[in-house]
């Protein structure tokens, strides 16, 4: 006796989330019902291998049919086919396009391409994710990035709206976009030590500042149809970073911004000896990094050489954290009193996105 | 020229994507009705297309708007070839010809091709103007409306109920016709779909003017099924009971009582008091008779006054106990003749109703059944289809003089049935014996006395239990007892039933889904010979399915058995047995004896311990499931209850009246063997009976199970609810194929499906499985198919252990919205406490009588609620989409990027104002093949839903092999299903039923095929918690019914 058919259909769509969360991972039908015995169902329900078999099947069956749709998740709102209570679409759409960090961390900043798509075996090998899963997660990258590629607004609104992602989520994704759209390197050993958490609260602070959008979206702009990309860093902007050059090239500005910050801080600061002996290294490194992003080589390379320049030389010197923010903050604030320079705007639209990057960076 | 339809092409969305080149598609739309099209404008290049079109005026007779559907197809148009079809609708317009339903049908449809399924959605509008009085127009019925529920609808009140009506109409199937071998398979299949669609249209006008010539105004049980007869045609028929409802919800008669409802009923049974005799004669109070004052019919009142002066008469039927005995026999007597000939004008006295108005059911005889085997040949002319007329004609009469046997005049729970395996043919019609009260059957004015004081001396609870056959003169060896309830009629010891427990019926514990399952070899032959090997299984068969029942059931201690439905269907080399009931211990009939097993050779030792511990084991199962449904009737009663001696004086009178009883009921063999009831485990064939007896493990705890309409025992329902249909094919090997074999992957199927069930349902627990419908059929040589279709509904434990509350709770349940339900009420709690206080409990059911009453504010408030409901629904999707929304609308030039970058926006965005998440949710449709909706009231039936899908691939792998395909096309019939209902304003099926689900495959060719046909009746309902609210807040006023449409689809 074989079973050739074995389905159930309800007028409700029955969800089991811990068998849909086995989906996801990309386990077989086999292995799943394999790791569902282990977890002692049997035991609790008093159902036999053969019921969980069948149960199982019907759930992978379930989500493939639903996979279609939550490709564009406002589909699976209007679909007739399933009938799905709205707490529940919200939390299949919002597991499909979950991902796991040690994946995220692989292929973020990567170019999302066919070429990626191949080191997954690969990825998936070094991170014991499935392949299945490295398959959904990168496909969920690539499908958001196409969709908003083109769009105007808000990454974060326009990736809500077409993925009904909840806040938290599509945050991720816009930095995911962010990252791969403007590649910036992640995978270097030295940036091993970073989470996506890290890079993703850099790039929201980009994003929110350094980006077309955030021109646009200034009160001040006449134009309120401009430009207001947020996937791209605002080109003209990179190219006035260039003027930022005088703080380190004019030796007296340099010598000037150094006492200012060093008599700010006398005392209040651990490692003042340290800070006061790297002053001028550590600024030519920030306002150098500034003057190359003119090139997108070294774009790409910004976090490579924030950590290079700055980190890794406040952690030789063992620099603590709260050292690091005050000095970072008079830094900042200091170049407001140096009379002879005058993109101050510029500086500021700079310095107060690369401050909270850099605290942000700043640790083990 | 009676009639204008008229139909408005909206839009449309998720279309495919016809132009690969563009990926995109030009679609419009043919509107075609009868013989005339017509065609929107081609909408180019969108997924999304905003037709709009105008009204499209079909002028037509109202004959062609009963038998045609509406049928639209979607197309995409090509410049340079043939359009191609992307898929059909097709609306029964149906529930817009009559004027209590829907008054339009707008919404969003499935577009449905039966080659590819759904593929995205199209909105409609339609609407009807009828012209005349239709009435007038004998060719058709418009007015008549179908119901499929089995009882009365509950917004409805029964004044007669006329009887059977059954009609059939023939045709050649397209799929045999020669244009086939060179047509597509999905114009085959259009060909097919539209078709039957047609005939059911047909079917159902001939059987409304059926019902307009017997001046009925409805349908009930409507029952219609396809017989897919091959190359000698298509067969459909139907069968239903006529009957004259009345609307209860008629404001003027209620709005009194909604104002001051206690007042009101509190008076009532007062006035009925200068009668003080009622009162005395305990059980029965006059409460019943009063119901028709109530009525806002005039007929009905008169009839009220006539049966006041008729409960003068009841001192003289003394209850003094025993003395019942002696007078129920000549009442008996009387109440044949009554009922004769009120039925005997009747050609046949069936009822399809299983659920019945209280009083209705006097006596049930048991079950009666009929079949027999007919070799199909081709219909050769289809207008008349004599052939098949007479077959049907031929098994009535018999059921009908089976009926007699047992004293019985009338049929309920009467259903018809086929199975069809090549040229061989299964007609199978059952029905349970009844002896009915002719009050409903006629006109108030014929009605005479003597059923009013026959009732009066029907104790309620047990009357219907009570034997109507002669005790003398049995039609069978039946074992007859003194009821235990009243102690003063006779009743049999087990008592089988196709209908559903009454609800005034008194039961101990919980009830239980019993089924009996049995394979039988068949050898392989053709036509004449096939026939008459298959004619000769039959019987054994049948006696093997009772005998497994009446097994079961005794070890599940019960002694009733309700819903039975036996089910024998033919394949090429075995024949199946398939019955379903639902075991209940009835207070009134005897504990069933336990069950004995004798060995036949005792001297063997070993053999006797084996005996011996096989005895145990039954006894500690019995002992078990008795704990399990909480059967602990009172002991005392053992001992009254001892058969009676001395039947044989008493019932001389009664001798004229006895029936002719040389007809042999299929009964008989059920009731072979009776008090000591004796297992001979002689061959090996009993010991595979015993142990297979011991087998069927009992649900998990927390579940419960039944295939009637409402689970004995149990109450209190909670609000969820979740329908289902789960299908099982397995293909044996040809290894095995012996009885035994058989019957055990027969019995392992059944279990393992059933345990796959409460796995799957496991979070609704404490639940019960309802109206669990199993049907078998056999595909292929060596495949059983299983399609199982029930309801989980779950209800609360902590109030289900109050057994006291039982009665008042389940009345008011099923019947709050049937005013004479409502007054039965009273007198079963009577029965069960002191005849003292009849009213404290009628107390109790003032509250139900007050928020009935406020069904006409509710109806009205029903549109504002519903779409309140679906607000509710929406999660943070909906508002994070607003909010997007909202921050988008800022600029104009976001929007173009957005139109080619998301299907959905696009067809919104032209019309900014509202956002495209407004009318995003899709309204929740219920579907259940109960009759009712726990939690809810129905306030609204809005027509019969009646579809017929087939679904074919030729790419059968792809698709996900045999269960993909099977899985999407059961999720797509019922997203129709809920999509026409939506449409029609409604929120929920009721008494839903898959009547077909015909599958087949062809793997070696990656094809399969599969025909579903489904129907129940579309209803809009309201939570009853939002009907207090809504009474409460709003004085009660005149509404229009018709309100309710729309707001229910967006």
């Amino acid at each position: 006796m074989t079973s050739e058919l074995d389905i159930f259909v309800g007028n409700t769509t029955l969800i089991d989330e811990d068998v849909y969360r086995l989906w996801l991972d990309g386990y077989s039908v086999s292995d799943a019902v394999a790791l569902r015995v282990r977890s002692g169902i049997l035991e609790q329900t008093g159902a036999t291998a053969a019921v969980l078999q069948s149960d199982t099947m019907d759930h992978y069956r379930t989500f493939q049919m639903l996979e279609r749709l939550l490709h564009a998740p406002p589909k699976l709102l209007h679909q007739l086919i399933f009938q799905i209570p709205p707490s529940r679409q919200a939390l299949l759409i919002e597991r499909y396009y979950a991902f796991d960090e040690a994946f995220v961390r692989e292929v973020l900043g990567k170019k999302l391409s066919k070429g990626t798509k191949k080191d997954l075996d690969d990825i998936s090998t070094k991170t014991g994710i499935t392949l299945k899963s490295c398959r959904r997660q990168f496909d969920n990258f690539k499908r958001v990035f196409k969709v908003v590629e083109e769009m105007r607004g808000s990454l974060v609104d326009n990736i809500q709206q077409h993925f009904l992602l909840s806040d938290r989520l599509a945050r991720d994704y816009a930095a995911i976009v962010f990252f791969a759209n403007n590649r910036f390197e992640t995978g270097k050993k030295k940036l091993q030590y970073l989470s996506f958490g890290d890079f993703a609260f850099c790039a929201e602070l980009m994003i929110q500042n350094w980006t077309l959008g955030a021109v646009g979206e200034a009160p001040t702009d006449p134009d309120p149809q401009a430009d207001d990309m947020d996937m791209d860093l605002d080109k003209e902007f990179l190219q006035d970073l260039k003027e930022l050059k005088v703080l380190v090239a004019d030796k007296d500005l340099l010598d000037l911004h150094k006492s200012l910050v060093c008599t700010a801080l006398r005392g209040k600061l651990g490692v003042f000896s340290e800070m006061e002996a790297n002053f001028k290294n550590l600024s030519r490194g920030l306002v150098n990094v500034a003057a190359k992003l003119t090139h997108n080589k070294d774009v790409r390379d910004l976090f490579v050489d924030l950590v290079e320049k700055f980190v890794e030389p406040c952690r030789s010197d063992h620099w603590p954290l709260n050292d690091v923010r005050l000095f970072l903050n008079q830094y900042a604030a200091s170049v407001h009193s140096l009379d002879g320079f005058r993109h101050q705007a510029l500086w500021d639209r700079y310095m107060g996105t690369l401050r909270g990057c850099l605290l942000r960076l700043c640790h083990d | 020229m009676p009639g204008k339809l008229k139909v408005k092409i909206v839009a449309g969305r998720h279309l495919p994507v016809m132009d690969r080149a563009s990926d995109l598609t030009d679609a419009f739309v043919e509107v075609k009705f009868g013989n005339t099209t017509f065609k929107t404008d081609v909408y180019l290049k969108s997924l999304n297309p905003q037709w709009n079109s105008e009204w499209f005026k079909f002028e037509v007779d109202d004959e062609d708007l009963q038998d045609e559907p509406l049928q639209i197809t979607v197309l995409d148009h090509d410049t340079y070839s043939a359009n191609d079809a992307i898929g059909k609708v097709y609306i029964d317009i149906d529930p817009l010809l009559y004027s209590e339903a829907a008054t339009v049908i707008s919404g969003w449809f499935p577009i449905y091709d039966t080659i590819h399924g759904i593929r995205g959605e199209i909105n409609v509008v339609v609407k009807v103007d009828l012209f005349n009085d239709l009435n007038r127009f004998r060719q058709s019925s418009c007015g008549v409306k179908f119901f499929c529920t089995t009882s009365i609808p509950k917004c409805y009140r029964a004044v007669i109920i006329h009887g059977f009506v059954e009609e059939l109409v023939v045709n050649e199937d397209p799929e045999y016709q020669w244009i086939d071998r060179i047509r597509t398979p999905r114009a085959s299949n259009e060909a097919r779909q539209r078709l039957i669609s047609l005939m059911s249209g047909e079917l159902q006008r001939k059987i409304g003017l059926k019902v307009l010539e017997m001046r009925g105004n409805a349908v009930v049980g409507y029952l219609q099924c396809f017989d897919l007869e091959g190359e000698s045609g298509l067969v459909v028929r139907a069968i239903g009971t006529a009957c004259t409802l009345d609307k209860l919800s008629s404001p003027a008669a209620f709005l009194p009582a909604c104002n001051s409802p206690s007042k009101e009923m509190k008076e009532i049974p007062f006035n009925e008091d200068p009668n003080p005799n009622t009162h005395s004669s305990g059980p029965s109070t006059p409460l019943k008779n009063q119901t028709y004052s109530f009525s806002p019919s005039k007929s009905y009142s008169r009839q009220s006054s006539s049966s006041d002066t008729d409960l003068s008469l009841t001192p003289k039927t003394g209850m003094g106990s025993g003395s019942a005995g002696k007078e129920g026999g000549p009442f008996k007597a009387l109440l044949r003749q009554q009922t004769q000939s009120a039925l005997e004008q009747r050609e046949f006295p069936f009822f399809t109703l299983t659920a019945f108005p209280p009083g209705f059911l006097v006596h049930v005889g048991g079950v009666v059944s009929a079949r027999s085997v007919k070799l199909l040949d081709r219909i050769h002319n289809p207008d008349e289809p004599e052939t098949r007329d007479a077959w049907w004609a031929e098994i009535r009469q018999e059921i009908k003089s089976h009926a007699k046997a047992l004293g019985c005049h009338a049929v309920v729970g009467y259903s018809e049935s086929t199975s069809i395996c090549e040229e061989v043919c299964i007609l199978s019609a059952s029905g349970t014996a009844a002896v009915l009260n002719p009050r409903f059957l006629q006109d108030g004015t014929v009605e005479g006395c003597l059923e009013q004081r026959l009732e009066e001396n029907l104790p309620a609870g047990c009357g219907f239990c009570h034997i109507p056959y002669d005790e003398l003169n049995m039609p069978f060896p039946a074992h007859l007892t003194y009821c235990y309830n009243c102690r003063k009629q006779k009743v049999p010891d087990v008592l089988f039933t196709t209908i559903d427990l009454p609800m005034d019926a008194a039961v101990i514990g919980k009830g239980c889904l019993i089924q009996a399952r049995l394979c039988r070899l068949k050898k392989k032959a053709q036509a004449e010979a096939n026939a008459t090997a298959i004619s000769n299984l039959l019987p054994f068969m049948e006696y093997e399915v009772h005998t497994q029942l009446m097994n079961k059931l005794k070890l599940k201690g019960m002694n009733a058995l309700f819903g039975l439905r036996i089910q024998i269907s033919v394949g090429e080399n075995m024949l199946m047995g398939l019955a379903s009931a639902t075991g209940v211990y009835l207070a009134a009939l005897p504990t069933p004896g336990g069950i004995q097993i004798a060995g036949k050779t005792p001297n063997d030792g070993s053999y006797e311990q084996h005996i011996s511990h096989m005895q145990k084991k039954i006894n500690d199962t019995i002992a078990k499931n008795k704990e399990l449904y909480e059967i602990n009737p009172p002991i005392c009663e053992e001992i009254i209850g001892s058969p009676i001696p001395e039947p044989r004086q008493r019932s001389r009178l009664l001798r004229s009246q006895s029936e002719s009883s040389d007809e042999v009921t299929e009964l008989d063999l059920s009731h072979g063997k009776k008090d000591a009831f004796v297992l001979e485990i002689d061959d090996t064939d009993a010991m595979e009976d015993v142990h297979s007896l011991l087998t069927d493990v009992p649900p998990p705890s927390g579940f419960y199970s039944c295939n009637t309409e409402i689970m004995p025992g149990i109450n209190n329902w909670t609000s969820e609810i979740q329908m289902f249909t789960s299908v099982r094919v397995i293909r044996l090997s040809s290894l095995n194929l012996t009885n035994q074999a058989l019957n055990k992957n027969f019995n392992d199927l059944c279990e393992n499906l059933l345990k796959s069930l409460y796995f799957k349902l496991r979070s609704m627990i404490p639940c019960c499985l309802c109206h669990v419908n199993f049907t078998v059929s056999l595909p292929e040589d060596e495949l059983i198919q299983v399609t199982v279709t029930a309801v989980a509904i779950t209800f609360d434990k902590n109030q289900a252990l109050q057994t006291t509350k039982t009665h008042a709770e389940k009345s008011l349940q099923r019947a709050s919205t049937d005013n004479e339900e409502l007054l039965q009420f009273p007198l079963e709690l009577c029965s069960d406490s002191l005849p003292s206080h009849p009213f404290p409990p009628a107390k109790e059911h003032l509250e139900s009588a007050s928020s009935n009453s406020g069904i006409p504010a509710a109806q009205r408030a029903t549109s504002v609620d519903y779409s309140s409901f679906a607000d509710r629904c929406s999660s943070w999707i909906e508002l994070i989409k607003l909010k997007a929304q909202t921050i988008r609308r800022g600029s104009i030039k976001t929007t173009v990027t957005v139109e080619k970058a998301s299907p959905v926006g696009e067809g919104n965005f032209r019309n900014r104002s509202s956002p495209p998440c407004a009318n995003s949710t899709v309204g929740v449709v219920k579907m259940t093949p109960l009759s009712f909706i726990p939690g809810a009231k129905i306030t609204k039936y809005l027509g019969i839903i009646n579809m017929f899908f087939i679904r074919e691939t030729t790419s059968l792998r792809e698709e996900g092999g045999v269960s993909g395909f099977l899985h999407a096309f059961i999720a797509e019939v019922f997203a129709m299903v809920r999509a026409h209902v939506a449409a029609l304003g409604g929120n929920a099926v009721v008494s839903y039923i898959m009547k077909q689900c015909v599958f087949m495959e062809n793997p070696n060719k990656n094809q399969a095929q599969c025909l579903i046909n489904v129907s129940g009746d579309a209803v809009v309902f309201v939570r009853e918690s939002e009907l207090e609210v809504v009474s409460t807040q709003q004085p009660a006023a005149t509404c229009q019914p018709s309100c309710t449409g729309g707001e229910v689809t967006t």
